[in-house]
């Protein structure tokens, strides 16, 4: 067995460690470990892949390893890794990591949440090391089914409906997906569903036009793409903080991810002539998003719309085909999944003092919990992209890739979708101007409880991941941009 | 010149320490640190200054020096963001102003923001300013530029809402947060257009003069304008921003909302002047690949100058007429590189402006000092609650009457000699350039002797507690600022800096000289008559242009027309819908999926009841319509 598997068995320890776990100590321990395993874990994989890559490995996946699952219907256990899964198992242990002790005094049920958080932290980490169609999207429901109970039973609000919302509308998205597998395989006539079998592969030009689209929605509406959208902030808005943050940092990144290696990947021509269509629907979801924002009370559909706008972003710079602005996609994908992680934990923790998420009835916070102001603060000039803070590398190197393309089309496009950034201050400002300045708005917020250490240590490792990735972008940069570069071999053919 | 990094780096390190320790530290620690590594980049920056024009001039030309830079993100084949130290005149000037006004400013808070909430943070954030402003002024780079710009963007908002809990100073930061980032949504499209082109960030090799930089932008446009244009106009869009060039100034009067100090440092030497050395930084690419854009500047410039200066004449807040001066200033330098050329005597005007840069950081910062002191002493910005302070505040009052002086133009002052040659320069671009500058250098020594002599003459105001004199810590910023501005003057800058980097040397033109010193007469003695004693005529003058006086206090309705623009279009008309429909239209839709699932099902799901004579009676209906079925087919 490859150790890449170990990304997937290690959950599954936990999910038996948590079934003997007695008391909420136990449960703890257990989370707490198999968190740190997993950030070893990443950590250990990326040294190696870069090592691997230094010596003069130059396949396009790394540790492969493949294992006939069911011979018949040539299915296939396969794994594999190049530099953007490598970005995502990182981004992904980052936030299972601080998304555990954000709700380290989860309540009721401790152990139930955790079984499914656990099970759900499957399904994300087999998506990103699979390499094989059908591997991947096993992995892919596995992410989505735990979301519905996880929101349903420990939600607020309206969360009954946000639960299933969100389930149906994805679960919509997956069901085009299937199709588009299925096709894909059929079409190509390959003998496994190995992307990397099939993209040696000709897919008839026909097959792509309507695979591509199919395949291309499918990941689309979870990466909160328009007009599919909407499950984000009616989920969002109820979902319990770390579902949250795994959801908006994690997993709307499957979609980016899935659009980028799936649709694109294996189906260049079609990329090439239907990219136009989604241009503009993702270049709405970039402007449409942040003008939404602008006049939302709640904090969470605040975010929730800020998402729709940076992942809108993330489609926008793979739809331009380029490899400059692609690498800006991986690198949005990971600098939204951390900040906007960020975000939901310190709503969260902010939330669970004020019992109110209207930034209309919030005030002066800053002043109270100065630790939570500071950071949102960070948060924020991270979102509005400030130099040193991740946002900025990844914006700018998706805006610069996307002035490479020199129709009036692509540039007009690239142009409206720079507008966001100023978009984003608005937004930004208004709900930090309006919660954390002036004066105290409600006398019960006049003494809340300051920042407890695991609150701390989840806040703090996001800022410091946030940073890193924006101070010194350039490691991060071209792992990732040589890795874009099969994608852009296949669109050349 | 390897040292050159620390004067970076400094006040880098002492934000992040400042910042992460904050309340753990005593206030005093927290500004002498500060201080103390003020004073350190400042003495590092004098020595680059002497070891650069000592030594760097290779055939009476000064070379440019790149000590240190690395690659830190790379994009494509040819573009890259660097992050490096570039040495050249204009650089090691503005690293000079920058750490004096810095440091004068460190030492100024100390005594003026003592007492206050927030002390360890202020200082931070002033670190960080400084590290900021310093890393945009020497970059290499135009993306680098750009990176710290937006720095500086944030540091300034951070300070000017220094004052969190007062919802002005709250608003007013926000304001030239969105305002500044709007027009950097210029800067980084003109950079993108540039950088596309040209297939290069680097300021060496854009302003090398080397044609076939620029090869592939001959004959391109786009949307009617050639690609020069574009880029050099959107790029200058950034540089009004910051520059406060009309129509984006309006956030600077707002920004005065901030500490006295802050308006002193930001909000009138360094920041604001970033647009200024923007447009000098890339003077050889607009002189030559867009002219018609630098023209555009130069009317720009001078229309802002002058509507500034209008503006600033009926102003009652001490920092806001201040704010308005800036703003007319800035448009002075904004005009002399528009209109100048490059080479010796062509170049005279990018000199002045360089050099009107300068005094003007210098006599500006002690302004804004001087009305902190008195601001300080009086607990009020209004002009009349103050009069007859030159008895309470020798030392302020004589600084400060040294500053006006030296605005107004009057010789020996420095901004005399930097005006001059502005004057100069315009004169030769045009007569009606020269004259309306001149009439706007005229307005300039009108509203600052009304500002003089409604703060330390005419009428005493009755106050609480009688005015006392600042203490030494901000007595010596004063009179360190007013020295300077005395002597800056006769510094020979032609053999500093100049267009083309070679020598110039200053002329004065004696007709030129003569009319602006006597407007600049004139004019300080008008405000004489009217405001050294208590006088009637403004009044009766404020009647009888009423209309012009109402605009201009409301500083011509820029404003309502911004919020005009933000409230009722962006908030109501684009926002709010947006929203509606994506939760009536778009949402409903997904809902009406489900609904329509809902109904469908809830409406066949009387087939499963689950009677059996229902079924036996749907099963025998079925058999006899087959057969029937059967039977009429055969």
């Amino acid at each position: 067995m490859n150790f890449l598997s170990l990304f997937v068995l290690i959950p599954a320890l936990m999910m038996m460690g948590l079934f003997v776990s007695k008391n909420r100590k136990q449960i703890q321990f257990v989370m707490a470990t198999g968190a740190i395993l997993l950030v070893i874990m990443s950590a250990a994989v990326t040294y190696m892949y870069l090592t691997e890559r230094a010596a003069g490995n130059l396949a396009t996946m790394l540790f492969t390893a493949d294992t006939v699952w069911y011979a018949p219907f040539n299915i296939h256990y396969s794994v594999g890794i190049d530099g953007i899964s490598v970005a995502m198992l990182l981004l992904s242990s980052i936030i299972v990591f601080t998304g555990v002790f954000a709700s380290w005094k989860i309540d009721p049920l401790p152990k139930e949440f955790f079984l499914w958080y656990s099970l759900l932290s499957i399904g994300v980490y087999g998506f990103f090391i699979s390499v094989d169609l059908f591997t991947m999207f096993m992995y892919y429901e596995i992410a989505l089914i735990p979301m519905y109970l996880l929101i349903g039973v420990w939600g607020s609000g309206k969360k009954e409906y946000g639960a299933m919302k969100l389930t149906l509308m994805l679960m919509g998205g997956s069901a085009l997906l299937l199709v588009g597998i299925l096709g894909i395989y059929y079409q190509s006539g390959a003998t496994s569903m190995n992307i990397l079998e099939i993209c040696k592969t000709n897919i008839p030009i026909q097959a792509q036009y309507y695979l591509f689209p199919l395949t291309f929605m499918g990941f689309g509406v979870l990466g909160a793409m328009f007009p599919f959208h909407t499950w984000s902030p009616d989920g969002h808005a109820s979902a319990p903080t770390a579902v949250s943050m795994l959801h908006a940092g994690v997993l709307m990144k499957l979609g980016g991810y899935g659009c980028f290696r799936v649709a694109i990947y294996l189906m260049p021509q079609a990329a090439h002539e239907l990219s136009w269509i989604f241009l503009i629907l993702t270049g709405i979801s970039v402007v449409y998003g942040a003008f939404s924002a602008i006049v939302q009370t709640d904090l969470k559909y605040i975010n929730a719309y800020s998402s729709v706008s940076h992942c809108g972003l993330v489609l926008f710079a793979i739809l331009m085909l380029n490899q400059t602005a692609m690498t800006g996609a991986v690198m949005q994908m990971l600098s939204h999944g951390l900040m906007t992680a960020l975000f939901f934990a310190l709503i969260g923790m902010i939330y669970g003092r004020t019992h109110t998420r209207l930034i209309t009835e919030m005030g002066g916070l800053m002043k109270i919990i100065p630790f939570f102001g500071v950071s949102y603060v960070i948060a924020g000039l991270a979102s509005l992209g400030l130099p040193s803070l991740s946002g900025f590398v990844a914006e700018m190197t998706i805006f610069v890739g996307s002035f490479q393309e020199t129709d009036t089309f692509h540039r007009v496009l690239t142009i409206v979708a720079c507008t966001s950034i100023v978009i984003t201050a608005v937004y930004i400002l208004r709900v930090v101007g309006k919660i954390l300045y002036g004066a105290v708005q409600d006398k019960h917020h006049e003494h809340l409880d300051p920042a407890t250490w695991y609150e701390r240590l989840s806040v703090v490792t996001l800022i410091v991941a946030i940073f890193a990735v924006g101070s010194a972008p350039f490691w991060i940069s071209s792992m990732i941009s040589d890795s874009v570069m099969p994608v852009i071999t296949q669109l050349a053919k | 010149m390897q040292y050159t990094l620390l004067i970076v780096l400094l006040p880098l390190i002492s934000f992040i320490v400042l910042g992460l320790m904050d309340s753990k530290w005593k206030p005093q620690v927290a500004g002498i640190i500060g201080a103390t590594v003020l004073g350190i980049i400042t003495l590092l920056s004098y020595i680059t200054a002497f070891e650069y024009f000592s030594f760097h001039k290779i055939n009476g030309v000064y070379e440019k020096l790149i000590p240190m830079h690395v690659e830190w993100i790379r994009f494509t084949q040819y573009l890259h963001i660097d992050l490096g130290i570039l040495l050249d005149p204009i650089s090691v000037m503005m690293l000079v102003v920058i750490t004096t006004v810095s440091l004068m400013v460190n030492i100024y808070s100390l005594s003026y923001m003592h007492g206050e909430k927030g002390f360890q943070r202020y200082y931070a954030f002033l670190s960080l300013f400084t590290f900021s402003m310093l890393g945009l002024v020497v970059a290499t780079n135009i993306f680098q530029m750009y990176l710290f710009w937006e720095l500086v963007g944030v540091s300034s908002y951070l300070l000017i809402g220094f004052y969190y809990t007062k919802p002005s100073a709250v608003a007013a930061s926000k304001k030239a947060f969105i305002v500044t980032r709007f027009a950097d949504l210029g800067f980084l499209v003109g950079i993108l257009f540039l950088s596309f082109y040209t297939k290069t960030f680097d300021f060496g090799v854009l302003t090398s003069g080397n044609a076939s930089v620029f090869a592939s932008t001959t004959g391109v446009s786009f949307m009617g304008l050639s690609v020069m244009s574009w880029a050099m106009g959107l790029i200058f869009i950034g540089g009004a921003g910051k520059s406060a060039m009309f129509p984006l100034h309006i956030w600077l009067p707002d920004a005065m909302e901030g500490p006295t100090p802050v308006s002193a440092l930001i909000h009138a030497a360094t920041m604001v002047v970033a647009g200024v050395y923007l447009v000098a930084r890339l003077f050889p690419v607009y002189e030559v690949y867009a002219p018609d854009v630098l023209h555009g500047i130069a009317y720009v410039g001078a229309f802002t100058s002058l509507f500034a200066a209008v503006i600033a004449c009926v102003q009652t807040d001490i920092k806001r007429v201040l704010a308005f001066s800036t703003i007319s200033q800035i448009g002075f330098m904004m005009v002399a590189l528009g209109v100048s050329g490059y080479g010796s005597h062509e170049g005279l005007g990018y000199m002045a402006s360089m050099f009107h840069l300068f005094t003007h950081a210098m006599f500006k910062a002690l302004l804004f000092l001087g009305a902190g002191s008195v601001i300080h002493a009086v607990h009020s910005n209004e002009m009349n609650h103050m009069g007859g302070l030159r008895k309470y505040m020798p030392i302020t009052n004589w600084t400060f009457l040294i500053a006006c002086l030296a605005i107004a133009g009057i010789p020996p002052f420095s901004g005399f000699f930097s005006k001059d040659e502005i004057l100069s320069a315009c004169y030769e671009f045009s007569p009606y350039m020269g004259g309306v500058m001149t009439f706007i250098a005229g307005l300039t020594a009108f509203y600052m002797f009304r500002l003089y002599f409604n703060i330390f003459w005419g009428k005493e105001h009755k106050h609480a507690h009688t005015p006392h004199e600042s203490p030494f810590a901000m007595a010596f910023p004063l009179v360190f600022l007013a020295c300077v501005t005395v002597v800056a003057g006769f510094i020979p800058f032609g053999h500093f800096v100049t267009s083309d980097l070679a020598n110039y040397d200053i002329h004065l033109d004696y007709t030129v000289a003569g009319i602006s010193v006597g407007v600049a007469i004139l004019s300080i003695a008008l405000a004489t008559i009217m405001y050294r004693k208590e006088s009637e005529v403004p009044k009766k003058l404020a009647t009888t242009f009423a209309g012009l006086h109402k605009a201009a206090s409301s500083r011509f309705y820029v404003d309502e027309v911004y919020i005009f623009i933000t409230k009722k279009i962006i908030f109501n008309l684009i926002s709010t819908p947006i929203a509606w429909f994506d939760r009536h239209i778009i949402d409903a839709t997904m809902d009406g999926f489900g609904g329509v699932t809902q109904w469908t099902s809830s409406r066949i799901k009387s087939f499963q009841s689950g009677q059996v004579q229902q079924y036996a009676y749907v099963f025998l209906l079925g058999t006899l319509f087959i057969a029937a079925l059967v039977y009429f087919i055969h």
